[in-house]
């Protein structure tokens, strides 16, 4: 009996210090941002700072660069998701449900395209979008999410779960394919739907390499533009630096924090293939 | 309804892939950007002065470095927090595994200036705990030796709990009968390891370990935002290489070269991964 209490203990603990472990980085990032300018680097192993102070967010708010680098962000999201949703639901649905020519064949070579690193694309697609006049626009940075492979599967495997009789049953009734879609399918697919879309806002809200190719104007930089920019700037002044790190990661925490349920089927959903 | 997705991806997926295959025979440079009649064919010379440059295969050895020493660290340490969640003495599962997760979400730059903090050389966290340990300061992220072992602890802190929730979903799916009856026939917890629980989980690991070394091979932000490449381009990644190259120095078609060869050599790693697993289940 004593050896199941010991062990017990040695589970619970355990797994409450990894998590402190894997938490602290974040823990200090929030602790430090509301330290005294200064404090981080004469005071031992400090979590919790002293005075407790706003003065960094306070001064992130007049930051006009941070500012508009928010809300660039938060817009260029949720086109993203908006785009993402839309092409990638109306195939993920079609994979899985219409019948057409080529299907399985093309479903197929797009498994195998999965492969294929995005970023060797990258290149190329910079000068498409050069000749089309996109690069440092926001529709150059929407681009790349507009479709995903991963999403157009994400989307297969859910919508085949929906009843063919129902769909059926429907054209006997003389829907229209836009109707049965409308009507039938899209309210099936919310799940996954919220899935997909919190996928889609993360990946573009956290997204680095390809906005710092594609835009260069500081009026559309994104967020994380605009903190590395920063961090280059006042590589001294930890606390702000820290401040602004909150301000990126908190929003899309809190997202995470409210749907996990849905993001984490999108894991398992993905993997299993 | 296919055709927009179809169309999209045609345009700007499918068509850069194969232009970056034909770009990588050009001298595409920043004349050929501003006329394309500038444009000329150069048959395998990137790829031969690619071969010939120290900086590729620096870059190539700082990136093999990462795959060999990040991807088996970032599994050991998914499998350990995944077995350690599905333990049936755990309470509080859920918010263990959510707090576990929340590195995954966070924004790459936002937390990798954190760790710059978190590894400074003089007040750093990390520091402060070696010294109390009595050990000398590491200047983490200034010396080459150690900046790119950095970027490895760095990166499994980051992506260990996308793995940890597959890899806990098939722990899940392990019917408990395997354990009764090894439990009747007097395994212990080690043995029951070995002979069920590794076996049952093999095809996830093996999926979770190709798709965490095709990603590892794209690294590239990491060293961008941590160290810029690095003292003596230390942590200077083969894609790293490419953005200098491509977006930096506008030679595409150098760049586009080093873009196809780190596909070839992904394509190779991640199949001889599979190869040698099917072989061993055979065997």
């Amino acid at each position: 009996m004593s050896a199941r209490i010991w062990r017990f203990w040695c589970v619970n603990l355990g797994v409450a210090l990894a998590a402190l472990l894997t938490l602290s980085p974040l823990l200090w990032m929030l602790g430090m941002s509301f330290a005294e300018t200064g404090q981080s680097s004469h005071a031992k192993l400090l979590f919790v700072p002293d005075p407790l102070v706003w003065d960094h967010y306070r001064e992130l708010l007049r930051d006009e660069k941070i500012v508009r680098g928010f809300l660039n962000s938060l817009f260029l999201a949720c086109a993203a998701t908006l785009l993402g949703c839309s092409f990638n639901v109306l195939a993920g649905y079609a994979f899985a449900k219409l019948h057409f020519k080529g299907r399985d064949r093309i479903f197929q070579t797009l498994l195998a395209a999965l492969v294929i690193p995005g970023q060797i694309s990258m290149l190329p697609l910079f000068l498409i979008l050069k000749s089309m006049g996109l690069v440092n626009s926001y529709a150059g940075v929407l681009v790349p999410s507009m479709v995903s492979i991963f999403g157009i599967f994400l989307v297969r495997q859910y919508a085949i779960s929906v009843p063919t009789a129902m769909l059926e049953a429907a054209r006997l009734d003389g829907a229209g394919e836009w109707q049965i879609f409308w009507r039938i399918v899209l309210p099936l697919l919310r799940p996954v739907l919220v899935t997909l879309a919190l996928l889609t806002f993360l990946g573009s809200w956290n997204d680095f390499m390809w906005p710092l190719i594609v835009l260069n104007d500081s009026d559309r930089q994104t967020l994380p533009l605009a903190v590395a920019n920063m961090a280059r700037e006042h590589v001294q002044d930890t606390e702000l630096m820290m401040a602004s790190s909150v301000l990126t990661v908190l929003p899309i925490l809190l997202l995470f924090l409210f749907l996990q349920k849905h993001y984490l089927r999108g894991l398992t959903l993905g993997a299993v293939k | 309804m296919v055709l927009p997705a179809l169309i999209v991806l045609a345009v700007f997926f499918f068509v850069p892939v194969l232009a970056a295959f034909v770009l990588s025979f050009s001298d595409f440079d920043l004349y050929a950007l501003a006329d394309w009649h500038h444009l000329r064919w150069v048959g395998l010379s990137n790829y031969v002065d690619l071969l010939l440059r120290p900086l590729f295969w620096k870059a190539l050895a700082n990136t093999l470095y990462f795959v060999v020493l990040g991807v088996p660290l970032s599994i050991v340490v998914s499998l350990l927090a995944a077995l350690s969640l599905n333990s049936p003495l755990l309470r509080f599962k859920g918010l263990w595994r959510t707090l576990m997760f929340a590195p995954v979400v966070t924004t790459l730059v936002a937390v990798a200036v954190v760790w710059k903090y978190f590894f400074h050389y003089e007040y750093g966290v990390v520091n402060q705990f070696t010294a109390w340990l009595g050990l000398a300061p590491i200047d983490w992220l200034g010396n080459p030796r150690w900046s790119m072992l950095t970027i490895v602890i760095f990166a499994a802190w980051k992506n260990f709990g996308v793995n940890m929730v597959i890899l806990l979903a098939a722990l899940q799916a392990i019917p408990e009968d395997l354990y009764e009856a090894a439990r009747m026939d007097g395994a212990g917890l080690w043995r029951q390891f070995i002979h069920i629980t590794i076996p049952m989980l093999a095809p996830s690991l093996l999926m979770v370990s190709v798709l965490t070394m095709a990603g590892y091979f794209q690294l590239c932000a990491e060293p961008f935002v941590m160290t810029q490449g690095g003292h003596l381009q230390s942590t200077v990644s083969v894609l790293y290489l490419m953005y200098d190259e491509g977006f930096k120095w506008w030679n595409l078609g150098q760049a586009c070269a080093v873009a196809v060869v780190l596909f070839a050599i992904i394509l190779v790693a991640t199949q001889s991964l599979r190869r040698l697993a099917f072989a061993q289940e055979s065997a």
